[in-house]
């Protein structure tokens, strides 16, 4: 791996090693070689994967510990992000994760099995948000106000180094940024670019089609962007601190 | 040459970061990208964002959360064993 790649790749995905999702970002790069090596590294997840679910399947039940666990912070936070509430997220994610264990045997492999366990998670947080709200689901699909959207004009942009994810703050006003979202640009955010679906996935998980994620996504994109930079960063600069 | 304006390159913002064009269209923005430093401060501002919101790190689970999913499933994992 060239330095250019190990820089694109630790600024893409700073936590992990070279085993987790595709990032977002992957295309920015274009670079061929960094393509192969995460297309390998998620066959073999993938692998992995086929053969943990096979064993579980076949008996050994609590290894479906290990397939959930990496997963849990997401499948808690997906259902955190669309429900808004402690109590119903953690009902939420605790009967996506019961209901994946039902029908692990329906689960075909062709997708990795998070992404297959997020849709659930999504699917189940909407049904009870519409129970709660009493929302009909026509509503929540209307595509009221989905025109044009102009983002805020900034005069430059510092970066923000992943570190600062760091201060308790800096994550508040993300969590803020993502809440304040209405309900159908922050489900197509949350699967897209917190729970790494593809579009298609979204699409499938959402029950819209893939015109409809790309419109909403844009929006949602420039929007949370919007009120990141107008609430945290523009106070980070009026505040004197020269480096976040 | 055919050039884009802002509007456009705002529109395809999101796609050029998802790689969903044509090589002719990410031709084009890039060369808009190069020579407006609006559209790119627009877009490096909003992938920084992105990746910010992906990190892990930043999600916090309750207390006692991944017991309670343990507790839960041991129930779950009895019953299929009887069954």
């Amino acid at each position: 791996m060239s330095e250019n790649c190990e820089t694109f790749w630790r600024a893409v995905n700073p936590t992990s090693e070279l085993d987790s999702d595709m990032p977002t970002a992957v295309g920015l790069h274009g670079c061929a070689q960094m393509q192969n090596t995460l297309v390998r590294e998620s066959d073999r997840v993938l692998e992995g994967e086929r053969e943990l679910i096979a064993e579980i399947l076949a008996g050994n039940h609590e290894l479906y510990y290990e397939l959930i666990a990496p997963l849990e912070r997401r499948v808690y936070y997906t259902a955190y992000a669309i429900l808004r509430t402690e109590a119903d997220a953690e009902e939420v994610s605790q009967e996506a994760i019961l209901k994946a264990f039902r029908g692990l045997r329906t689960f075909r492999g062709e997708a990795k099995f998070s992404t297959w366990l997020l849709s659930i998670v999504a699917n189940e947080g909407r049904m009870r948000l519409r129970k709660r709200r009493e929302v009909s689901l026509e509503l929540l699909k209307s595509p009221d106000n989905e025109g044009e959207y102009t983002p805020i004009e900034l005069a430059e942009w510092r970066e923000i180094a992943v570190e600062a994810l760091a201060q308790k703050e800096l994550a508040a006003r993300l969590e803020e940024a993502v809440a304040a979202l209405p309900e159908i640009y922050r489900e197509v955010l949350i699967l897209r670019d917190i729970d790494e679906l593809n579009i298609a996935e979204t699409s499938a998980a959402l029950e819209i089609s893939v015109p409809a994620v790309k419109t909403r996504l844009l929006r949602a994109r420039l929007m949370v962007r919007d009120y990141f930079v107008s609430r945290s960063w523009a106070r980070h600069l009026a505040s004197g601190k020269a480096q976040l | 040459m055919i050039t884009l304006s802002c509007e456009e390159v705002r529109r395809e913002i999101s796609n050029y970061l998802d790689d969903d064009m044509s090589p002719r269209m990410r031709r084009l923005l890039e060369v808009h990208l190069e020579q407006c430093r609006k559209c790119a401060v627009l877009l490096d501002s909003t992938h920084n964002v992105l990746v910010l919101l992906a990190d892990e790190r930043r999600f916090e689970l309750p207390a006692g959360f991944s017991l309670r999913v343990r507790q839960m499933l041991a129930k779950e994992f009895e019953k299929a064993k009887a069954d």
